[in-house]
């Protein structure tokens, strides 16, 4: 594949980091990736779904959580669109709760590429001081992720919603289509969600139904990484290995983010070098220690990766089965 | 069906390919498949020990790791131990990325194994080396044949079970082979495997060192996945130029773009091209992404256009060479995989829909279904779930198209029911349709000659007005016994008929039709020709037919004109015409002997809005012929007079 010429600089320039992890050239110990030609293939497969949507749906929006998954999906977006600007508002569902690096990087991004940025928090949950330490992780995760993003889609009235979910994330995902249908409760039925053939997407739906869009369907974790490499997305600092203030629960390594977090009896926080493979609510949100500080030392330890990406997460442990049971219930 | 044809528009690069597998519950597929996974040390450790846990607790590999386990998903089918749907996994080697589109063996087959295919390069095919080649493992070849699929591999699993035998292997690659040639498809390759044990999957093993081939992973990550052009090391790739129209891009008043996937060919700037369908023609200026104008882009490609000239391009519209223009109509005849619960009802009208180009359309004959078993195509009226059937696809607007054959994109199609937005049918499109003579356009030269008589001195001279009587209803219902009696009363009252039965239609004006949904369609449209000419003399006709198509009907209304049309339906129970079949025509349908006959094997759409609903089981012939005088009588196109009491 051909490789373009750069004839529009400023457009280049725009989509290099400025600050936050940082690509760094092709290092020797990173194994060698796939060919450009699968990302090539994988980036013209996603903005081919980016663009139907656009051109099928009314009233589109992005979900945007702010993670390497995000990152990439709004880079395709604006590849998608170029040389307009994107043309839906991307939303963030705040629990109030993640990473405090999180939000100052999704505040950065929004002034930087330029993009409507919403963000909407469940006042009610707010209200009752819903946490993860004193509710549960089920509990918690219904009220402040679940409920808060319905409430942002009604008051919206998107009739599709972007999603940076892949199916290679976790067994229930291997069967979810690119277009997802939900009723008018926003429920998923895995039973009767529509046939996808060629690439001949049915958006049609009543009002008050919506699809949910998956466009890295088919991306596999180490797809993500070697694209953004490729393509120098910035992605927040907290994929890299830094020293950071954990404790060391159950077996996960959580991060002491805030003056919030609760210590159990007897814990203390340590300084290690962790990393995180995916980004949410710190106190539910696992870290790795590793010592990968650049995207190439994370490439070649994914290479070497014994567990998968969500293991991380304490939503998916709560019992087998357990993603399905919450996308049928509205999760993403 | 289902040649070994190669359809452009999905092209890919050697790096990824895209695998359908297919076989049955209990040919192991999803255990070769967690085979392939788990070799080629896919599986993080994490995922491997659920599967350690859930092995013991719900597998069903008798005390081995269920592999089966990595590719089944979703809770239910956990509990049933069967697949539901289609999945995609994803697994790596050095050499190759690998998507797995994992579709059942079970019911709902054809549905999942079409939608998987629609995206696949080549399919694995198993066959359990115990039972041998099964009628299944022809159904397997033939819809991936049918759906662009060309490469195949055929799995010979459960060597283990075969005592690892060379000669049990080689008389199933011999019936492999055969049945490939009989159904026209490109010879696949056979490769003996154990997905429990694993030899041949990723190793060899040591149970089968009289094979010399490559394992089954070897051949995946090697084989040249024909049916795709190769890319060169441009990228560059052969072909005619189709760029579908996605989306207009106008971000101001200075810049208008056209955002599109190139699915055959390479758009390049500067290139003269054409635009369907208005067919102007203009030229590519700047092909422009986002890491800056391109000169050109090839096959698969997701780009945005600029085109030298001012024209109007929409939505749907495809760019195409001027070379090899894409074809163009509003009748297609398409091959069609129904995924609907309900079945598919001649005369429907559902929304068709091919990327951009979205349109309605109403199918207006079933040409035949797939059988299956046999592997031929039988007469069908109606397409269930699940059926492969031959569809005649008439649209409200121009599609633009090529034949499925040539380009997968441009090839096919979805239809969407209107109602429940459901998508109901996958489409194959084969070539365009023949109109129907319902439809077809009299030479420009020719005029219709005038009479000089007009229909007031007519209806003076003759003492009536002109009507068309159209006696429906099922074979034994009566049509021809009333139409006999109604023309000996109105004849009685001085009144000029001419009557027009099916059956002697069929010994001479329609001698050339058999009773096919088409055949009985042009037997309908020549007698409503025939009644039109009838009734433009002044005289009343009477038509006795069964014709079973609610549309046909109506197209008759229409052709003869509403205010001249009179519906009378022949109403008695099923039972009772069966009763007055004295040549036996209903035992002959009930034995097969007669297909399509409305009824028993085909449907008689009962008349919604009938002007007359004759229960001729329960009134007599006088009592019918009396009704249908008094509503002539009413509508003043016989005057009013005493009825003869013979």
């Amino acid at each position: 594949m051909t490789r373009p010429t750069r004839s529009v600089p400023e457009a280049a320039a725009a989509s290099r980091p400025r600050r936050g992890a940082r690509a760094g050239p092709s290092g020797s110990g990173a194994p060698a990736g796939p060919s450009r030609g699968r990302l090539q293939q994988l980036e013209d497969e996603s903005v081919h779904i980016i663009r139907e949507v656009v051109a099928q749906f009314r009233n589109p929006v992005m979900l945007y959580s702010i993670g390497k998954d995000s990152s990439v999906m709004l880079h395709l977006a604006r590849k998608a669109f170029h040389p307009g600007p994107i043309p839906f508002p991307l939303l963030h569902v705040d629990t109030t709760w993640k990473f405090r690096e999180m939000i100052s990087f999704r505040d950065r991004m929004a002034r930087e590429v330029g993009f409507e940025l919403l963000v909407h928090t469940n006042s009610d949950g707010v209200a009752a001081q819903v946490n993860p330490f004193d509710h549960g992780s089920l509990h918690y995760t219904d009220v402040m992720k679940t409920q808060a993003l319905k409430q942002a889609l009604e008051a919206g009235r998107y009739d599709a919603a972007f999603g940076g979910a892949r199916r290679d994330e976790e067994p229930s995902r291997a069967k979810e289509r690119v277009f997802s249908f939900r009723d008018r409760n926003h429920r998923w039925d895995p039973k009767n969600q529509r046939p996808e053939l060629w690439n001949h997407y049915n958006g049609r739906v009543a009002p008050g139904e919506s699809i949910r869009v998956f466009p890295l369907s088919n991306w596999t974790e180490l797809d993500v990484w070697h694209y953004i490499a490729a393509e120098h997305i910035e992605v927040v600092p907290l994929y890299l290995a830094a020293p950071r203030p954990v404790v060391e629960r159950d077996g996960t390594l959580l991060m002491v983010d805030d003056e919030r977090f609760r210590f159990e009896a007897g814990e203390q926080p340590e300084m290690r070098s962790v990393r995180f493979r995916t980004l949410g609510c710190y106190p539910l949100t696992g870290a790795v220690e590793s010592r990968a500080a650049t995207l190439d030392d994370v490439i070649a330890e994914m290479a070497r990766a014994s567990r998968s990406e969500r293991e991380g997460r304490v939503i998916d442990h709560d019992r087998s089965g357990s993603m399905e049971q919450k996308k049928r219930e509205g999760y993403f | 069906m289902g040649p070994a044809a190669v359809p452009e528009g999905t092209g890919r690069h050697p790096d990824l390919l895209r695998l359908l597998t297919c076989g049955s519950v209990d040919d192991g597929k999803s255990t070769l498949i967690g085979r392939l996974l788990h070799d080629s040390r896919q599986l993080h450790d994490d995922r491997l020990a659920a599967v350690y846990k859930e092995s013991a607790l719900a597998g069903h590999a008798g005390g081995h790791l269920d592999l089966a386990l990595l590719a089944d998903g979703l809770m239910a089918e956990r509990e049933q131990g069967i697949t539901i749907d289609v999945a995609y996994l994803y697994f790596s080697t050095p050499e190759r990325s690998f998507i797995i589109a994992d579709t059942p063996g079970h019911e709902q087959y054809t549905r999942n194994m079409a939608t998987g295919a629609s995206t696949a390069d080549l399919a694995v095919i198993l066959v359990d080396a115990v039972r041998g080649v099964t009628t299944q493992t022809r159904r397997h070849s033939s819809i991936a044949g049918l759906m662009g699929v060309s490469a195949a591999v055929v799995a010979v699993n459960k060597m283990d079970l075969a005592g690892y035998d060379e000669t049990r292997f080689r008389s199933i690659a011999a019936e492999v082979s055969a049945m490939a040639g009989a159904l026209g498809l490109a010879e696949p390759v056979c490769i003996p495997v154990s997905a429990l044990h694993g030899d041949g999957v990723v190793e060899p093993g040591a149970n089968m060192s009289w094979y010399d081939g490559p394992c089954l992973l070897d051949h995946l990550e090697h084989v040249d996945a024909a049916g795709h052009p190769p890319a060169g090391a441009s990228g560059l790739v052969g072909g005619r130029l189709r760029l579908p129209v996605q989306l207009v891009l106008r971000p101001d008043h200075r810049f208008r773009g056209f955002a599109g996937t190139v699915c055959e060919g390479t758009v390049r700037a500067g290139d003269r091209v054409r635009v369907e369908p208005s067919g102007r023609t203009t030229a590519i200026e700047r092909i422009v992404t986002f890491d800056g104008d391109l000169e050109e882009a090839g096959t698969g490609r997701a780009v945005v256009v600029t085109t030298s000239d001012e024209i109007d391009i929409g939505r749907g519209d495809v760019i195409v060479d001027l070379a090899y223009p894409p074809q163009r109509g509003r009748r297609v005849t398409a091959t069609v995989v129904w995924m609907s619960q309900a079945d598919l009802v001649v005369g429907s009208e559902y929304l068709l829909a091919q990327g951009g180009q979205t349109m309605n359309c109403r199918v207006s004959e079933v040409l035949g279904r797939l059988d299956v078993d046999t592997l031929e195509s039988v007469p069908a009226d109606a397409v269930r779930l699940n059926d492969i059937a031959t569809l005649t696809v008439r649209t409200d607007t121009e599609l633009i198209f090529d034949p499925y054959t040539q380009n997968r994109t441009t090839g096919s199609f979805i239809l969407i029911d209107r109602a429940s937005n459901a998508t109901v049918a996958a489409g194959m499109i084969e070539a365009a349709a023949p109109a129907a003579a319902w439809e077809a356009v009299p030479g420009p030269t020719l005029e219709r000659q005038r009479s000089s008589i007009t229909s007031a001195e007519r209806a003076q001279r003759l003492g009536q007005r002109p009507v068309t009587l159209l006696l429906t209803g099922l074979t034994g219902a009566g049509k021809s016994t009333i139409a006999s009696a109604l023309e000996r009363e109105l004849f009685e009252r001085g009144c000029t008929t001419v009557r027009l039965d099916g059956e002697n239609m069929r010994l001479g004006v329609s001698r050339d039709l058999g009773f096919s949904s088409r055949d009985r369609s042009e037997n309908v449209r020549r007698t409503a020709e025939l009644a039109r000419l009838v009734n433009d003399q002044g005289l009343i006709a009477i038509a006795a037919l069964v014709a079973p198509s609610a549309a046909v009907r109506e197209r008759a209304r229409e052709l003869i004109g509403p205010d001249r049309f009179v519906e009378v339906f022949l109403d008695p129970p099923l039972e009772v015409c069966r009763s007055r079949d004295h040549a036996g025509l209903y035992e002959a349908a009930d034995r097969g002997e007669i297909r399509q006959f409305p009824g028993v094997s085909a449907p008689y759409d009962k008349p919604a809005d009938a002007d007359l609903v004759l229960d001729t089981s329960r009134l007599d012939v006088d009592a019918c012929v009396r009704a249908i005088l008094a509503w002539l009588e009413a509508g003043r196109f016989i005057p009013a007079g005493g009825t003869s009491e013979a």
